[in-house]
């Protein structure tokens, strides 16, 4: 690497104004949760925080019921994606350490559902939850969306890799599959599984079609169809953005947190294995 | 090599058999009866149900506004994946040759991938907003997407772009680190200069990723910002923004007309089983990250 510093100063200095462009829309959206209506249409445009965010924020937060959708997505996601992680460990286990007889069927069918998105079922998968009385429940948003090709996918290939005297020794010890499972291999796969949990709850959190259709009820709602509810449709009246962003802030909240939280996994237990 | 196996006839069933009926009752069996419905109408006054044959496939494919929302489709899914890549790419390359910070820029630059198309359509349609959008006012040329159709386009195209920059960069910096120095240092050697060393040796072997990355888009820009499109522009302007999956919900729940709908999700479903044959057939090994 022959590189003068002028050269590496200004990459450093692209890369920071990248960074900065990237991050803006989510700083400026920020700004508007914190000032006033008057201020959002101020020129020239406000570009540090306000005073008004206590305000904007207990306004949103009583105008869509806003702490039940948050309940609601936050039972969803969490479900979800343990569900997901649940099912797929004990598949995994069961295709890679046992032989019977309809392994390769289960393995094929549970890869099947790669193809099977929302959309491509969505009137018939509707149908089903309805003629189980499951409109408006938690079952009903759940229960369709925790199998999980991905993770059984994953999991069979960190599960493969496992060096085989570590089955055998729990044997020697006494211990059966079982506790070979729980005490040894999920152990080994935790870093992998951390990952999983990045990319199911981010994916199960930002839900959207499903939990629309699923549910008429606003109370059963998930905070990601509240922005939509917040933002006035037609008419003459100026959106009060100021009081729309404070919903956008805290829908995004919690996959942020867990993405900051659990970076290194993901990229560790996610994207190296991929090498 | 091949894994230790237990001897137990019981337990493998036990263990894979939640998933298997769960994939069976909510994904399979609708998966078929999507397929079923697609060649039956309902009648709107008495409800039940006629077959029809390839009818409403047929009627599909003669009707203008279906083939727009193809057309939509393809626009869009073309322009984040297109422009997304490139994007993500470049910004890759500079903070791989940075030397120092990786984890930094990493950081700093793949937390959008946390957020929603939600999240992120509400955010664009405020700073690109007409008439007192931050994004608007600097730019040099007019643009509108509440009545322009080609700028609604745009609009959409940037947030769901900017919402998966996190995810290709994550991906193109691991590929990346795993590209020889040696290799770079001994094109270098051989008077090899920077743009030759990207185009010749790094691009080339970065294409496994790229093959990853861009089936990951287009499943993204077709399946997953349904919310994007509801939050911000419904299909409008005069269904300039309306992709396939929103027109299959549209005539599924709104104009009720269940066999045309279920019709559009089996084409849809040919697009993913084509995207996906596709990531199998040159990437063996990998699977649907999302």
């Amino acid at each position: 690497m022959h590189k003068t510093k002028f050269q590496s100063f200004l990459n450093h200095l692209l890369l920071i104004v990248l960074v900065i462009i990237v991050i803006f829309p989510v700083y400026y959206a920020f700004v508007i949760s914190s000032i006033s209506f008057k201020e959002v249409f101020s020129m020239p445009p406000k570009l540090l925080p306000g005073t008004n965010l206590m305000a904007n924020y207990s306004h949103a937060w009583n105008s869509v019921n806003l702490g039940r959708l948050l309940i609601n997505s936050l039972i969803f996601a969490l479900f979800t994606t343990f569900g997901k992680i649940f099912l797929s460990i004990l598949t995994s286990f069961a295709i890679v350490y046992f032989d019977f007889r309809f392994k390769n069927f289960i393995f094929f069918i549970t890869l099947l559902t790669l193809m099977m998105p929302v959309p491509v079922r969505i009137m018939s998968t509707y149908e089903v939850v309805s003629s189980f009385g499951w409109i408006n429940s938690y079952q009903g948003l759940i229960f369709p969306m925790i199998a999980s090709a991905t993770g059984t996918f994953l999991l069979r290939q960190i599960f493969m890799s496992v060096p085989r005297e570590l089955a055998e020794a729990t044997i020697v010890d006494g211990g059966g599959p079982l506790t070979f499972l729980f005490k040894v291999l999920i152990p080994i796969a935790k870093t992998n599984i951390a990952a999983l949990f990045v990319i199911l709850f981010i994916w199960a959190w930002n839900q959207y079609l499903w939990p629309l259709i699923i549910t008429t009820n606003p109370n059963m709602n998930v905070v990601q169809l509240g922005i939509e509810a917040v933002i006035p449709k037609g008419g003459t009246a100026l959106p009060k953005w100021n009081q729309i962003m404070p919903v956008v802030i805290f829908t995004m909240i919690p996959p942020l947190g867990v993405i900051l939280y659990l970076q290194r996994s993901f990229v560790q237990g996610l994207i190296e294995p991929e090498k | 090599m091949e894994q230790y196996k237990f001897k137990s006839k019981k337990l493998p069933y036990l263990l894979s058999i939640p998933q298997f009926i769960i994939v069976t009752i909510f994904i399979l069996y609708p998966t078929y009866k999507s397929l079923e419905l697609s060649l039956f109408t309902t009648s709107i006054f008495g409800g039940n149900k006629v077959f029809v044959g390839l009818q409403n496939f047929n009627d599909l494919f003669s009707s203008p506004d279906y083939l727009k929302t193809v057309v939509v489709s393809l626009i869009f899914a073309g322009g984040v994946t297109i422009i997304g890549l490139a994007l993500s790419l470049l910004i890759s390359v500079l903070i791989n040759n940075a030397l120092k910070g990786l984890t930094i820029y990493r950081t700093a630059f793949i937390w959008p991938y946390a957020l929603s198309p939600a999240v992120a359509g509400a955010i664009w349609m405020f700073i690109m907003h007409p008439s007192y959008g931050i994004l608007t006012s600097i730019l040099p040329f007019e643009l509108n997407w509440i009545l322009n159709g080609n700028h609604a386009l745009i609009l959409i195209i940037s947030a769901a772009t900017w919402r998966m920059l996190g995810y290709n960069i994550a991906f193109y910096l691991a590929g990346l680190q795993s590209v020889p120095v040696s290799l770079r240092e001994a094109a270098a050697l051989d008077g090899a200069s920077g743009f030759q060393k990207f185009f010749r040796i790094t691009f080339p072997l970065l294409t496994p990723t790229t093959f990853f990355l861009l089936t990951m888009n287009l499943v993204y820009s077709f399946f997953r910002t349904f919310g994007l499109i509801h939050t911000v522009t419904k299909g409008g302007p005069s269904g300039m923004t309306e992709i396939m999956v929103y027109k299959t919900y549209k005539d599924g729940f709104i104009n009720l007309v269940p066999g045309l709908s279920a019709a559009q999700s089996v084409i849809l479903l040919a697009i993913v089983i084509g995207i996906i044959s596709f990531q199998f057939k040159y990437l063996e090994r990998k699977v649907h990250y999302a």
